[in-house]
């Protein structure tokens, strides 16, 4: 997992932000707070919504300049549509990633932008994916971004283990989120949340004041 | 009359540090890039710290003791730049000592926070320190005194500090409860520590661990192989 960086110096509409995608055992949970900012001092959105469907089993979480994510992802979509028209089948977990990296690979100088790709395929099953902000794409089990992720490494590492149930898998990111929004003062407002799985979409939005809290609240 | 400027020998010019083949540590400052970590429990206190000082990309030191007395039953842990925290902690126990003689008692772990707050904010421009001041007094039994860099003093039930705190502050808030006794701390400053060190690049190394309670100060180490281990992904 590459360092943090704080979205503090993006010009502009900020997600100064908390996302997260993990694999349960028969799918993938993917989830954000819903708090847009300018230059971390103004609130510009409350219930922004960070998780995008690109495709009927794959969706994804941006973080970074709001501009850049939106063009990245409008543009990513209409490729894996034409995409998936052409091979008469519904593209992969896989395909959706590479294409958002290519996009970030090649734009790299004008985008300021990372995402989390999450999704259900025949092939694979649930996987998750991470495009960083140069353009490098790996796989991974359970991955965080954005800058409140830098408060729930340890939770994380400590937290997660493979092939939990759904419903383990559910509250360990509600935790994870409720925990980052709790540390980040960028990130903040409501938890949603997408499962993924084989036989469809669920998603869950959990209130600010629906939260989990700790020990100092 | 001065020489032109084209003439002008030039000294002390540096070989640039992003040249590869030179090391930078040589114009680095020794730093304590790190995680501390304190905790309060009923009858005294647990302190925690990796063992890495870096100087840059070089580990000038990777089994440093981070955990200082400042006196029998107070422990400061100090975090970033190693000459600042030292010089300060041997101000404080020159201060600290003094002062307990003239009143003829143990000092207050209050106190030496105060005296901690008081060297950190009038000479805030000048340093870079970040300290956690710990310790066991008969008025308040365990206490734990964050002074962070700028001179603030706030005490708290638990308290984590260094570069490596970040990564931390999830996995602390959701797993501290209050009334935790002595072993479940030692345990939760391990796991804590383990996890910052294995996410911080400044920090790593052993973990020192301490108890100060009235029966005294114990302290212990645990090395790299025998840190608790997390599911790696």
């Amino acid at each position: 997992m590459e360092r943090h960086y704080t979205d503090s110096h993006v010009k502009g509409v900020s997600t100064g932000t908390t996302i997260l995608a993990a694999i349960f055992d028969g799918g993938v949970v993917i989830g954000s707070d819903s708090r847009a900012s300018i230059g971390g001092e103004y609130v510009s959105s409350k219930t922004i919504n960070k998780v995008i469907q690109v495709h009927d089993r794959i969706f994804c979480c941006m973080a970074g300049s709001l501009a850049d994510a939106q063009a990245v992802t409008k543009a990513a979509k209409f490729h894996l549509s034409f995409h998936s028209v052409q091979m008469e089948s519904p593209p992969l977990v896989i395909a959706a990633a590479s294409i958002l990296k290519e996009l970030c690979y090649k734009n790299k100088e004008e985008l300021q932008a990372g995402f989390l790709t999450a999704g259900w395929d025949k092939k694979k099953g649930p996987q998750v994916y991470v495009v960083s902000l140069g353009g490098m794409l790996i796989s991974q089990p359970v991955t965080i971004g954005g800058s409140g992720s830098t408060y729930i490494y340890g939770y994380v590492d400590a937290k997660y283990k493979p092939n939990m149930t759904r419903e383990e898998c559910l509250e360990f990111a509600t935790n994870a989120l409720a925990l980052a929004m709790g540390r980040d003062n960028v990130s903040g407002g409501v938890a949603h949340l997408v499962v993924i799985t084989e036989t469809g979409v669920e998603h869950v939005v959990v209130p600010g004041d629906k939260l989990p809290r700790f020990h100092d609240e | 009359m001065a020489l032109a400027p084209p003439l002008m020998p030039v000294f002390g010019r540096k070989i640039s540090s992003k040249n590869d083949m030179v090391p930078n540590w040589s114009s680095q400052e020794v730093s304590t890039g790190t995680t501390i970590m304190a905790v309060e429990y009923d009858g005294g206190v647990v302190i925690g710290a990796d063992s890495r000082t870096t100087t840059g990309a070089y580990i000038a030191n990777r089994v440093t003791d981070k955990l200082t007395p400042i006196h029998d039953r107070i422990f400061c842990c100090r975090s970033g730049s190693a000459a600042d925290t030292q010089a300060i902690a041997d101000v404080v126990t020159y201060q600290l000592g003094f002062h307990s003689i003239e009143l003829d008692e143990p000092p207050l772990v209050e106190t030496a926070a105060n005296l901690f707050r008081a060297s950190c904010y009038r000479y805030r421009e000048e340093l870079t320190a970040g300290i956690l001041v710990a310790g066991w007094d008969r008025r308040k039994g365990g206490q734990v005194y964050s002074v962070p860099v700028g001179g603030m003093l706030v005490r708290q039930p638990v308290s984590v500090g260094g570069s490596g705190s970040s990564y931390v502050y999830g996995f602390m808030d959701s797993n501290y409860k209050p009334g935790l006794s002595k072993d479940q701390c030692l345990e939760l400053a391990a796991a804590a520590l383990s996890l910052a060190m294995e996410r911080d690049g400044s920090s790593g190394g052993v973990v020192r661990l301490a108890t100060i309670s009235e029966e005294g100060v114990e302290r212990r180490v645990i090395l790299g192989n025998q840190l608790p281990k997390f599911s790696t992904h």
